[in-house]
């Protein structure tokens, strides 16, 4: 994502009046465009702050069309004058926070251990196993990816329940690495392939061990890749909805399936459903914009040549 | 189960090569693993023995089987440096991931063409009976279930239309415009956003059909009764748009990065020749950009197959059946019915559709970039 210098060619130069009409299309498209991606948000944002009357009437902007209040974040128990009170709601709503944090951690952590460590082996290495060379093994692993949720969801549905891990984190991580896994693979594959053998063989040299190459000469360079399918991972496993719905019911339960609790009941109260919205893709979004670098690197790994 | 790529005595590594290992290491290897295979056996067996009620010793759930799974996963990687020395060592960088998978997908996939081969309601106290293929037949008579996957057909097709949106945004990204970092991490953020969150922000609110602004709107607009999800059309198209929203950045930034890695010369070249910037588009950028076009459009489609999360949340389903996808429809099958064996039986025959549908598709996308170029 190199930065450019606006250096105009020459055609653009000799008619100003289409390099205008040029300009003003293109910032055209792009202030429309952001207004599509942000007015949801703000929409969201400032729906927490509005009163049934705001909501109804249609009112947009703060301070000039309605008084905001904090009426949205007060039934979630996190507004200023109810924060230091006792609420169940943020209780329950802080457990659910915890649980997604718990588990998008935790599966985004262990896949990437494993994850890095078979990427490595594959791109070093030559193995077979029976009848499988390396290609099927990558296959086998990327092909992960294609398999629905829904295919294994009854299954495990079943599974979890004579082994006990139904309702609870440690099921939900595994699912989760499981996940993303092949994307983790994909990701972490690309970029060993982008590190020259020769380092390792110097370290090989010098009296180190394979292990002790990877974990002392490959994994410090490869560690910006790691960040990306961290966050790729972390990003897949905050927002995933479906196996949490099915698979967890009052312990284990994440923010999504919260969320998805409260809409589906009728007269829903908009300002608490705003604010719980807002709260659910706070962490991300920040996310988003303080790592996009390392997002952009794990989205576009192995795309482009 | 590896071999080296590189020559062996060329390291004075650690890891001792294969033919140099005592005879003593390589049988305490060999016992150990034959040790961990005994006792993972004897525990299954053990756990089926108590289970069908012959044995009165055993354990009340199957948690101890993954213990005994992980144990023997472990002794088999150390029984594996024991034996093979070095080579055993880069087995280890596979095995975890491999051992995993295995474990999590085979097996379960393998358990879920059983269970859909049973008339199994959850809810019924009758439990589970082997009913062969009663459940395909009923599958094939389900006009709800051909409605999903006609569905899914017209949500794949969706994914031309996004594609298209998607590259023009690219190309805006890839102008020479000021404050880029800005709008792209603007076009991204609605990725970043949880499909449910978004489901209520734009499906339940900006969408809903008293005073939603974007209902507002298209009264403003001329159009008077704006319900987005009661009419079957209007309501497929609304999560198309509401999907598309989500998952247009995804696709924008790999072409994004397929432009910016573009060579500035070929561009120049069609310039000096004289070209328009719309035959530029077509003749230059669209050609060479096909590669990563079609990565990014496969990977889109793999992910628009699993399209369920919009669904089940914002029209679970409705008007009728009319927005369902297939992940949507099983899932209401279960959460409403109970009805684990054919529940199976359609993801089942959804995944097997899939595997070859994928694996026409990508055979079709080679040929075809190969063609193309």
């Amino acid at each position: 994502m190199s930065v450019q210098t606006t250096d105009y060619t020459a055609s653009e130069i000799r008619s100003p009046a289409s390099f205008v009409a040029n300009r003003v299309f293109i910032y055209g498209a792009l202030a429309f465009w952001a207004f599509i991606c942000l007015f949801p948000i703000y929409w969201t944002i400032t729906t927490s702050f509005k009163t049934a009357v705001d909501v109804t009437q249609g009112h947009l902007i703060p301070f000039v069309d309605f008084q905001p209040d904090w009426k949205g974040w007060r039934s979630l128990g996190l507004s200023p004058d109810s924060i230091f009170q006792t609420s169940t709601v943020r209780e329950e709503f802080l457990k659910r926070f915890m649980n997604s944090v718990i588990t998008s951690v935790g599966a985004s952590s262990l896949a990437i251990v494993i994850g890095s460590l078979a990427a490595y082996g594959l791109t070093r290495y030559r193995y077979h196993f029976a009848w499988f060379k390396n290609e099927d093994i990558s296959f086998f692993f990327l092909s992960q990816l294609i398999l629905p949720p829904v295919v294994l969801a009854l299954p495990f549905l079943v599974l979890y329940r004579e082994v006990g891990l139904l309702d609870t984190r440690i099921g939900l991580i595994l699912l989760y690495t499981l996940m993303v896994l092949p994307i983790v693979i994909w990701i972490m594959r690309d970029q060993f392939n982008s590190i020259p053998v020769e380092l390792e063989e110097a370290a090989l040299v010098d009296g180190l061990s394979i292990w002790g190459a990877f974990f002392r000469i490959v994994m410090p360079i490869a560690l910006p890749g790691m960040v990306a399918a961290f966050i790729l991972a972390m990003v897949l496993c905050w927002n995933e909805y479906f196996f949490a719905a099915l698979l967890t019911s009052t312990d284990a339960k994440t923010i999504p399936v919260m969320v998805a609790s409260q809409t589906g009941s009728q007269g829903i109260n908009w300002w608490s459903m705003a604010a719980l919205a807002t709260a659910a893709i706070a962490p991300l979004a920040v996310i988003g914009i303080a790592l996009e670098r390392y997002l952009i690197m794990g989205m576009t790994a192995g795309a482009v040549k | 189960m590896a071999d080296q790529t590189l020559p062996t005595n060329a390291w004075p590594a650690n890891g001792v090569p294969a033919d140099l290992i005592a005879p003593g290491r390589k049988r305490l290897g060999f016992a150990l693993m034959t040790v961990a295979t005994l006792g993972l056996l004897a525990v299954i067996a053990l756990q089926i023995l108590y289970k069908t009620e012959v044995t009165t010793l055993g354990f009340d759930t199957w948690r101890p089987v993954i213990y005994a799974y992980v144990l023997w996963g472990v002794a088999l990687g150390a029984g594996q440096v024991l034996t093979r020395g070095e080579d055993g060592q880069r087995a280890l960088f596979l095995l975890p991931a491999l051992l995993f998978t295995i474990a999590m997908v085979v097996f379960p996939t393998l358990f879920g063409f059983y269970i859909a081969l049973t008339d199994w309601n959850l809810s019924s106290f009758s439990g589970r009976k082997f009913n062969g293929l009663d459940n395909f037949w009923q599958m094939l008579a389900d006009p709800y279930y051909r409605n999903a996957l006609f569905n899914m057909v017209l949500y794949v097709l969706a994914v031309l239309v996004e594609y298209a949106i998607a590259f023009g945004l690219a190309l805006l990204l890839n102008a020479q415009i000021r404050a880029r970092k800005f709008f792209r991490v603007v076009f991204l953020l609605p990725l970043m956003l949880s499909p449910v969150a978004v489901s209520w922000m734009i499906g339940k609110s900006l969408m809903e059909y008293r005073f939603g602004p974007a209902a507002t709107l298209a009264r403003t607009l001329g159009w008077e009764n704006p319900a987005f999800f009661s009419d079957p059309i209007i309501a497929r198209i609304s999560i198309m748009v509401l999907d598309a929203w989500t998952f247009i950045p995804f696709m924008m930034i790999m072409l994004l990065a397929g432009l910016q890695a573009m060579s500035r010369e070929v561009l120049e070249a069609a310039r000096v020749d004289g070209a328009t910037a719309w035959q530029t588009f077509w003749q230059v950028t669209f050609p060479l950009m096909l590669p990563v076009s079609v990565t990014a459009v496969i990977l889109r489609i793999i992910f628009k197959l699993k399209l369920a999360d919009i669904i089940i949340t914002v029209t679970s389903g409705g008007p009728g059946g009319a927005t369902d996808s297939v992940s949507s429809f099983i899932y209401r099958e279960y959460r409403d019915r109970s009805n684990v064996g054919y529940g199976t039986m359609l993801a089942m025959a959804y995944l097997v559709i899939i595997v070859v549908f994928v694996t026409w598709l990508l055979k079709f996308a080679n040929r075809f970039v190969r063609n193309v170029n």
